[in-house]
């Protein structure tokens, strides 16, 4: 490789709070901002947690529990969906890890755009609010389900028709107006305000699953944007983009020659990247966590990134097999299922490199390792079962019952969700100093990892016996037989039960905050730059007078010949601390000249 | 080949492209942070018009009503002559020109001439408020005709529906440039930016052309189709 000629990295202008205001409130540091973004998104997460507990109640004791109409279960499923995949997972893994880690592991004072960031959470916020302003119009929320299809979305009969749906589209809106704040500034920042020695071949594999989701997220976000627009006039000024002619109610409304499959289209172009929107991070995190606590560098580190570059490319073209029972025309169908059968290329090449970081390790297992591993068995099973559904001929039986139900909750509700219980339990030390209780944390893992299989797997079977997934209650339908309704009992128990042990896990959260054991400044042993801060919770601008200089990746953990295990990135090369051969990391990182080299000349 | 490279200079072509993209602290050289922060929202906006231009053509297609003849919808008679599609011409002409107008006041703010830069973008920002103007002239002239969002005396109700959220969508973006023009030359004028290069006209500018090639679509798309 060849030189390019150092540049300093600009001195952000810090915007240096004073007031108890200006500190927690209407705070500029991405360290806040990302506090804040992660407690909005776990609040919100439990109303939908919530929400979620009441659907097993019916669904266990159907007709038991009569403040659950059908009415009201609809509003559930659909605000449990819709709050889950966009207000807690996407905000939380970019919102919050995103702002978090990007500018402490890259060796930044701050975002580039700190006052942007300051208003992406603001606006954030506002969509929640007019999210959960739903439950207060006349009419509730609405009961569309989280994919929002029209015609029926805004027609008299559906849950929420009146007012509901308009607060869930305008909440939307604005979730998208306040991410592509956020979006512009990771982005941004990732491209433009690395720390010296800092290439994009040295970043921690998080950076890497959280810069290429937001990318996704840049590109896919307008088709949602276009199509909560167009749905909007449908529903208020009287347009027809997607209602065609129909008659609702014994009456001829005044619609005619849209096309409900264009709102399909687009919200599947959002909604399929959506879904590595929030799994890249998670792969990105699990990686870091892998290699961290099984004191191995992690396995292929350039093949994960191309991984992670390539499935974000292929995620848009795969939208179309969310569609198969659509009625496209069927040669779409054979085009999206060879693309999905590809991105299962990547997908398992990123399993196979977790297995093999772990293989021969020095494993430690403690809370944040055992939910990586959780994460890795989680993602396998969800990811199986998704080559079932991918192809058309075996999706078409298929699609509509349980089984879709428990992959999706298997591969983007579970897994995503271990590594942000990973990731809470391994950064909580960083954010706030003191440790996480350890024996809280292992059984919050068992039951929580246990009893996500004791719901999902057994609607595997729900799904092959044809139980149709969204109904309200199942009495009268003969194919289904009695060993269905006690199976979801039991499911319906298993959910509360793990329901119910989040509450174990918020305690955690309150009181280690207090008492937790004092963490220092890398409990874990981390190389990372977030680890190597001069004060634990760092403090404002994160370094202090000078930026940090990085001498090599990210994971020289176990190095033959190093004094210790770990070999931090800012640590300069010597006898006691070597760096990797240079076949390992595609530059000579000793070599000033190289282009990942130290810049001592500049 | 690295040898031959002087130490310090940046190696011309792709090898150079490559040495960027891997090097430390910027992947994007002597780009300021703001100008890469406009780029990539210009992307993303490019994604929201394609999806709304890729919907009007759907609809458009789905619909079982003839869509109206644009050129006579958007025809005007002047002086008693029947021209085809003559305002949205002369919209277009003005939005072009004012694409020349900012290029002179990024090349005049680089030189540092204040006045010359602010009143350039200030003429820019005249010539969008006249193209939105007009833009409310030609929708005063099809509502007066009966068109609406839900309706269409000449054809498809989808027509009105596509016109008004399209030229719709892009007359905000125009508005908004506008003021963000206008607040722009006015600072350049206060001499706020004496210390920063004055790239922020090139960054307002990038904005600027995006709306007027993305008008060049929505031309080429919607009226000449």
């Amino acid at each position: 490789m060849v030189y390019v000629p150092p540049q300093e990295v600009e001195d952000v202008h810090l915007h240096d709070p004073d007031t108890f205001m200006t500190k927690y409130i209407w705070s500029q540091d991405h360290k806040v901002i990302a506090v804040q973004y992660s407690l909005t998104a776990i609040a919100v997460g439990l109303v939908a947690l919530v929400l979620s507990l009441m659907m097993r109640l019916q669904l266990g004791w159907p007709g038991v529990f009569d403040f659950i109409d059908p009415e009201s279960y609809y509003q559930f499923v659909t605000m449990h969906g819709m709050i889950m995949v966009i207000y807690l997972l996407t905000a939380l893994f970019l919102g919050g890890f995103g702002n978090y880690l990007i500018p402490l592991m890259l060796g930044a004072r701050d975002m580039v755009f700190p006052f942007l960031n300051m208003l992406s959470y603001w606006v954030y916020l506002l969509s929640v609010i007019v999210l959960m302003s739903s439950y207060f119009v006349p009419g509730g929320p609405t009961g569309a389900g989280w994919t929002l299809y029209p015609p029926q979305a805004i027609l008299q009969g559906t849950p929420g028709a009146d007012w509901g749906i308009v607060t869930m589209l305008a909440s939307l809106a604005l979730f998208i107006v306040a991410f592509t704040m956020g979006g512009l500034n990771y982005v941004t920042t990732v491209l433009q305000a690395r720390t010296r020695g800092m290439t994009l071949m040295r970043m921690p594999l998080s950076i890497w699953g959280i810069f290429v989701a937001t990318i996704l997220g840049l590109l896919a976000f307008p088709a949602l944007l276009v199509s909560a627009v167009m749905l909007l006039l449908d529903k208020l000024v009287g347009t027809s983009f997607f209602m065609p002619a129909i008659v609702s109610m014994g009456e001829q409304l005044d619609y005619s020659g849209g096309s409900p499959i264009l709102f399909q289209h687009l919200f599947w172009f959002f909604g399929h990247p959506e879904v590595y929107i929030v799994a890249l991070p998670a792969f990105g995190l699990v990686s870091d966590l892998l290699s961290t606590h099984a004191r191995k560098n992690i396995f292929g580190y350039r093949m994960m990134v191309w991984a992670i570059v390539a499935i974000g490319g292929l995620s848009f073209v795969v939208w179309a097999h969310h569609m198969y029972v659509s009625g496209m025309n069927p040669y779409f169908g054979f085009f999206f299922a060879t693309t999905t059968l590809i991105i299962a290329v990547p997908t398992a090449l990123k399993v196979y490199n977790w297995t093999l970081t772990l293989w021969r390790g020095n494993i430690r297992l403690n809370v944040p390792m055992l939910f990586a591993i959780g994460f890795i068995v989680t993602f396998t099973n969800g990811g199986l079962t998704g080559l079932f559904l991918g192809n058309v001929i075996v999706d078409i039986p298929l699609s509509d019952t349980y089984f879709v139900v428990a992959h999706f909750h298997m591969v983007m509700g579970v897994s995503p969700i271990m590594v942000v219980f990973g990731s809470i339990y391994h950064w909580y030390p960083k954010v706030t100093g003191r440790m996480l209780d350890d024996r809280l944390g292992r059984f919050h893992f068992w039951v929580t990892f246990l009893g996500t299989y004791a719901i999902y797997f057994p609607m595997h079977y729900l799904g092959f016996i044809g139980v149709p997934r969204r109904y309200y209650a199942y009495e009268d339908f003969d194919f289904i037989p009695e060993s269905a309704i006690t199976l979801n009992e039991n499911i319906s128990i298993a959910a509360l039960v793990v329901g119910a042990v989040q509450l174990v896990f918020l305690y955690n959260l309150v009181i280690s905050y207090r008492r937790g054991k004092l963490a220092g400044s890398n409990p874990w042993e981390a190389t990372t730059l977030e680890w190597q801060t001069p004060q634990t919770p760092p403090a404002h601008g994160n370094w202090g007078d000078t930026l940090p200089v990085v001498y090599r990746w990210a994971y020289d953990y176990s190095v033959p010949g190093a004094a210790k295990d770990f070999l931090p990135q800012n640590q300069p090369p010597s006898d006691d601390a070597p760096v990797q051969e240079e076949d390992n990391l595609g530059f000579d990182s000793t070599d000033p000249a190289s282009g990942g080299g130290t810049r001592e000349d500049a | 080949m690295a040898t031959a490279v002087i130490a310090g200079a940046r190696p011309p072509g792709w090898s150079g492209v490559e040495a960027d993209w891997a090097s430390d602290q910027r992947t994007f050289k002597n780009v300021p942070w703001g100008k890469a922060m406009m780029w990539i929202f210009l992307l993303s906006d490019t994604f929201v018009f394609s999806c709304f231009l890729i919907s009007y053509m759907t609809v458009r297609m789905t619909t079982t009503i003839p869509w109206p003849d644009t050129s006579e919808v958007f025809a005007l008679t002047i002086a008693g002559h029947h021209l085809p599609l003559i305002l949205i011409a002369i919209m277009t002409f003005i939005l072009i020109s004012s694409s020349g107008t900012m290029a002179l006041a990024v090349n005049y703010g680089y030189r540092r001439n204040r006045k010359v830069t602010a009143a350039l973008m200030a003429i820019t920002a005249l010539l969008g408020a006249s193209f939105v103007g007009m833009q409310a002239f030609e929708w005063t002239k099809l509502i007066s005709e009966g068109v609406r969002p839900w309706s269409n005396p000449m054809g498809a109700p989808q027509f009105g529906a596509s016109f008004f959220m399209i030229t719709g969508f892009h007359g905000l973006h125009v508005t908004i440039g506008v003021i963000y023009l206008l607040t722009v030359a006015f600072k350049v004028l206060r001499g706020d930016y004496e210390n920063t290069d004055y790239r922020i006209v090139e960054i307002t500018g990038l904005y600027w052309h995006f709306v007027d090639l993305v008008w060049v679509f929505i031309f080429a798309l919607f009226y000449l189709w």
